[in-house]
């Protein structure tokens, strides 16, 4: 178990390590390069030679990246200079509203598509199943941004209480609730068909296995069999998904961020690529990537807890 | 999107050898064509791949017999609802709904085309490589894929975009970008079972050298596989280029898509354009849904070959 977790932990540092070598060369790749993107075309030689110098620009590329790394160690992530802060403060401050966003989504995602799945795969073929089938399908087929303004057009025009927009999070916690309860569902129903398409595959094949017959000729019901043996036997495999899912959680969080006018990172993200600030666009990547990588090692954590043929394998 | 369910189904670590040599084992000539002819047999993956050309042919063919103005800007006929020289009604630059429609559905097939092909082929050679080589070089162009997959994919793209002026080579490129590692990691799966099975360390064992193994043996094993995650991944691209499209990043003007359209029709929702919204939409949603029914299609003609192995 403590090998496994160290082997597992060490592999997110290498992947983070990794992330920060594409990111670092995505910000050398800018045409005219870094100082350009901040100075603009018309400045003259001797300001681009000037902070090039201050900058350190001048060195070599793996020295830069080594004082670079070490700088996001000590948690300088940069300075915006189109918003006139350090980029640390900004991630600070926005990235907490997102895990908050992509957290409950993400629980209530499972919360739908395990049950559903599991009574999908109960009752496979059956006409209720190739109804919720054919409604995941195109719950699928739709941008989550459509999905946001279908709920909005549904919902928010007739009910007050559920506004279209969420750009008034954080004044109170009454506003907070209400703000969050359809880009909530946007992102959440967006999801659904991942685990109840995943489940309903894995219920049909374990219903075959030898362990359900087995309880079955032991005369247990179907619904026992269903929540004591299928259900915990796939839980471990649904809590890896859990962790594989987070890269579009994330990423569905930015559209529903931008459509909903949520102030969380997303938005932060959007802002900042409409304006070319390069600080907060590797910043943010950063931050949510690393959210991604210690989403799925927690995941990893909690597979193996769960599991004990990953315990004590 | 839709190869992540499946890809978990099938986990891409079994490298343990197969004793058996199953009946038609050994014949991977014309395993593609086999499967082509069971897609036919599937009534909904054939109205999927009936869709599909519908589209093709409304978006390329349309404009030659359906003539609109679809550059210039006319503010006179802005916002007009649907009436008899208007089918769908006209666009904020007083341009014809249907023919902006045509005009972009251009873009969206080109970018789910060439993202299907450009990522399939070079997450395939990514993938290959890393599972027939093995060892260091397997370790190392795997982490790259982890490190790619765990960005998520939206602000990778926005990041890549963002970068340079977008142009449709760009979007390509950036959502290309973002979609070959899946692949990349399907297939260095499939290679790593294949390489263990009997008959190729067989062929090995006789001396083949590795051109031999790669064409004659891998390569027609895994086109299956790769075809469905091609075909699937169409779909992925259609719906990333109308979040990005969404998010601002899309062709210049004139040239539309799909999910720009869409935008239009999303922010002027209030207005009461219903006829901005819902036909765009309806073309997303259908050429994403026929894309997967194909898919799936596919898919359940490979898994059912594997079962017979």
């Amino acid at each position: 178990m403590i090998t496994y977790l160290a082997r597992r932990t060490a592999q997110a540092v290498l992947v983070m390590l990794i992330v920060s070598v594409i990111v670092f060369v995505i910000l050398h790749a800018l045409p005219g390069g870094l100082v350009r993107a901040q100075l603009g075309p018309r400045a003259s030689t001797y300001s681009v030679d000037q902070l090039e110098r201050t900058e350190g620009l001048l060195k070599p590329l793996p020295v830069q990246y080594g004082i670079w790394l070490l700088h996001l160690l000590q948690g300088n992530f940069g300075f915006s200079y189109k918003l006139n802060q350090p980029v640390a403060g900004l991630l600070v401050h926005y990235l907490p509203r997102t895990l908050l966003l992509v957290g409950i989504s993400s629980v209530l995602t499972v919360a739908i598509g395990v049950p559903m799945g599991l009574w999908q795969g109960y009752r496979r073929n059956k006409p209720d199943d190739h109804a919720l089938s054919a409604s995941m399908l195109i719950l699928y087929a739709m941008p989550d941004f459509l999905l946001g303004v279908i709920l909005i057009i549904l919902l928010s025009l007739d009910l007050p209480a559920l506004p279209s927009t969420a750009s008034a999070f954080g004044t109170s916690l009454p506003t907070d609730i209400s703000v969050l309860v359809l880009p909530i569902a946007a992102l959440t129903l967006g999801n659904v068909s991942y685990y109840s398409r995943y489940m309903r595959a894995s219920v049909i094949d374990s219903l075959l296995e030898d362990y359900v017959r087995t309880a079955r000729a032991k005369g247990n019901s179907d619904r026992r069999i269903l929540v004591r043996h299928v259900l915990r036997n796939s839980m471990s495999s649904t809590i890896t998904n859990l962790g594989l899912t987070l890269p579009y959680v994330f990423s569905g969080a930015l559209i529903i961020e931008e459509l909903f006018n949520f102030p969380g990172i997303g938005l932060l993200f959007w802002d900042a690529s409409q304006s070319r600030d390069y600080p907060v666009l590797l910043g943010v990547v950063l931050v949510v990537t690393a959210s991604v990588v210690v989403g799925s090692l927690l995941a990893d954590i909690g597979y193996a807890i769960m599991d004990p043929r990953v315990r004590y394998g | 999107m839709a190869e992540l369910p499946t890809g978990m189904l099938t986990p891409s670590t079994g490298a343990g050898p197969e004793l058996s040599l199953a009946p038609g084992e050994d014949l991977p000539s014309g395993r593609l064509t086999s499967m082509l002819a069971a897609v036919w047999d599937n009534k909904l993956a054939m109205a999927g791949l009936a869709t599909v050309i519908a589209l093709t042919l409304f978006s390329y063919v349309g404009p030659l017999l359906y003539h609109t103005n679809e550059t210039g800007t006319n503010l006179l006929m802005a916002n007009l609802p649907p009436s008899a020289s208007h089918p769908l009604g006209t666009t904020p630059e007083g341009r014809d709904e249907l023919g902006q429609l045509m005009v972009g559905g251009q873009s969206t097939l080109e970018v789910g085309f060439a993202v299907a092909i450009l990522g399939t082929a070079f997450g395939m050679i990514w993938g290959a490589v890393a599972g027939y080589i093995g060892g260091f070089i397997d370790a190392a162009l795997m982490r790259v894929v982890d490190a790619l997959l765990a960005i998520p994919f939206l602000f990778f793209i926005v990041l890549l975009a963002s970068i340079t002026t977008p142009t449709l080579i760009i979007i390509i490129l950036a959502i290309t970008a973002a979609s070959w590692e899946s692949t990349a990691r399907l297939v260095r799966g499939e290679v790593l079972s294949l390489r263990a099975r009997d008959y190729v360390q067989a062929s090995q064992q006789l001396g083949a050298r590795h051109p031999h193994v790669v064409f004659r043996h891998l390569v027609p094993n895994v086109t299956g596989t790769v075809v469905v995650t091609a075909t699937l991944s169409m779909a992925d691209a259609i719906l990333i280029y109308a979040a990005v499209a969404f998010l601002g990043l899309s062709v210049p003007p004139p040239a539309t898509s799909w999910g720009d359209l869409l935008t239009t029709g999303i922010n002027n929702l209030f207005d009461g354009y219903w006829w901005q919204l819902w036909p765009p939409a309806f073309a997303i949603v259908l050429i994403v849904l026929a894309v997967n029914v194909l898919g799936d299609g596919m898919h359940d003609m490979v898994e059912h070959r594997l079962e017979r192995r």
